[in-house]
């Protein structure tokens, strides 16, 4: 199984200047433990503290917040396309 | 007019790094949003009473605690919309000194976008963009379309396919390239993000952000100076992505500290559609965690379901001794409704819900009778008329006899003989 990642330009400069990779992560903790492996570096900057992913960027399963498809419970499929992105603001107010 | 600003860098929230000046809205170390900080100590002698009362009658009085570039000369008259005392829609609700802040007649577009994207493009033109653009939910777009119209710049907006027609129409109207996108707000934000990292444009509200979102702050200043130079008890703010409630006490702050306002509590409360309520349902949960909801409201212009500022507004409701409340669509139109009948204000679905939300906060005793209430109307009736269909019917066309007038008010329910005489007499 295979799916592909994609992550903002703000990132690349701890991923050696890839903005995709392709990891055999099953899931959202399997692919934070894959980055873990594969770019230290970017682990550092997409977690806190206490380990856990910062509340600022959004996952997205191919077109879908990772939240609404069950979060870190949620199976990736192969050929899923996820997208790590800040969260932005917007709207009327 | 000398426009001089007070020295001004992007922040981040969260980690507190400073990152100079450019179009940059997340720290690129942690994502968090930048926010613009300022020299308030070199401000002092710039941000007085004095200087802002010898501006111009709009945002611009306030530059010297905008982010706007050196040398930049505005000369679009944007802000300083009424401060309306509502006195008819405070009997009703039960409210003795209410004010609404009408920024249904902000210029050009009649919403307060108009203050945000003229921050924005000051800056968009700073940085040399030819191109800028933003995601919206029709008044950004809007306001981003006839700004960049004025000021010889190609737009490109993207919104949800299925915004009111006012909001399109009011949009390519102005020249602007206009993407309708097949998904929600959120789904545009998101794809606004990734043009922003691969495109070369100036997206307002994505890469621009923090210049644009200070543009809010001038309801605050503004609100302070029509009062008098006293901050208001309570405010009441529609909240989409949560920006404009935190700017407004930001706005409160620094009038504070620079001493042109006296201290005091000022509770901040906001208000949403129970359609898309994240940021409500945080705050009557007690938490700043947002949970993302798909939207399912009229008030489309708030129909954002993970709002980027939302942990922290709920944290600053919540901190301020306030409260968030939601309503339903039926109650959103009974808002607009009671506005323009009290008060001859019309306004959209958003602030509909913020007129709503009001009523609610007085009548479950959150804000009391006598306390000082400001409540926001951020954008025009006329833009989301589609929410009225089928709530008013025009009565057949009458000749224009007097004969037949007479007649015609005799068919109206309730008119008396004796009412048309009297009349008559007068």
């Amino acid at each position: 199984m295979s799916i592909k990642v994609t992550l903002p330009t703000a990132f690349i400069r701890h991923t050696d200047g890839r903005k995709h990779f392709n990891s055999a992560a099953s899931n959202l903790p399997g692919l934070i433990d894959d980055i873990d492996q594969t770019f230290p570096a970017l682990s550092t900057q997409i977690k806190d503290e206490e380990g856990k992913l910062r509340r600022f960027i959004n996952i997205y399963v191919n077109d879908e917040d990772i939240r609404f498809l069950g979060g870190e419970t949620y199976a990736f499929q192969d050929g899923d396309e996820i997208m790590l992105i800040p969260s932005i603001a917007g709207g009327t107010a | 007019m000398n426009y001089s600003c007070s020295r001004y860098e992007l922040k981040c929230n969260e980690c507190g790094k400073r990152f100079g000046n450019q179009p940059l809205s997340a720290c690129p170390d942690c994502l968090a949003p930048l926010e613009i900080a300022y020299d308030l100590e070199a401000a002092r002698d710039l941000f007085t009473k004095e200087n802002i009362a010898a501006g111009p009658a709009n945002i611009w009085r306030y530059a010297a605690l905008l982010p706007i570039p050196e040398g930049f000369q505005p000369d679009l008259p944007v802000g300083f919309t009424p401060l309306v005392r509502a006195r008819n829609l405070g009997k009703r609700i039960g409210a003795a000194n209410l004010y609404v802040k009408n920024d249904a007649v902000c210029f050009p577009t009649l919403s307060f976008k108009d203050r945000v994207v003229s921050v924005a493009l000051a800056n968009a033109q700073k940085f040399g963009f030819d191109i800028v653009g933003c995601s919206s939910t029709g008044n950004l777009a809007n306001s981003v379309a006839a700004q960049a119209a004025r000021l010889g710049l190609k737009a490109t907006i993207l919104v949800p396919a299925d915004l009111e027609p006012a909001k399109i129409l009011n949009t390519l109207v102005y020249g602007a390239r206009l993407v309708r996108i097949d998904g929600n707000y959120d789904h545009v934000n998101r794809l606004c993000t990734q043009i922003a990292d691969e495109y070369s444009w100036g997206l307002v509200n994505v890469n621009l952000r923090p210049y644009y979102a200070e543009g809010s702050k001038t309801v605050g200043y503004e609100i302070a100076e029509q009062l008098g130079w006293r901050l208001p008890d309570n405010v009441v703010v529609p909240m989409a992505g949560g920006s404009l409630i935190r700017k407004i006490r930001k706005a409160f702050n620094e009038l504070i500290y620079l001493g042109l306002v006296e201290e005091k509590p000022v509770r901040f409360f906001g208000a949403q559609a129970s359609g898309c309520s994240p940021i409500s349902v945080a705050v009557k949960e007690g938490t700043d965690g947002i949970e993302p909801q798909r939207p399912n409201t009229i008030a489309r212009s708030l129909a954002i379901g993970n709002p980027a500022d939302g942990p922290a507004a709920a944290k600053m409701i919540r901190s301020s001794g306030g409260w968030a409340e939601d309503v339903s669509d039926v109650e959103i139109v009974s808002g607009i409704q009671e506005l323009a009948e009290t008060e001859g204000i019309f306004t959209e679905t958003a602030g509909g819900v913020t007129t709503a939300v009001t009523a609610r906060l007085y009548a479950d005793g959150r804000i009391s009778a006598n306390e000082t209430t400001v409540t926001c109307i951020t954008g025009n009736g006329l833009k989301t008329t589609d929410a009225l269909i089928g709530r008013y019917q025009q009565e057949r066309a009458v000749r224009p006899r007097l004969a037949d007038f007479d007649a015609y008010l005799r068919e109206l329910d309730g008119i008396t003989e004796l009412e048309l005489t009297t009349a008559g007499a007068l």
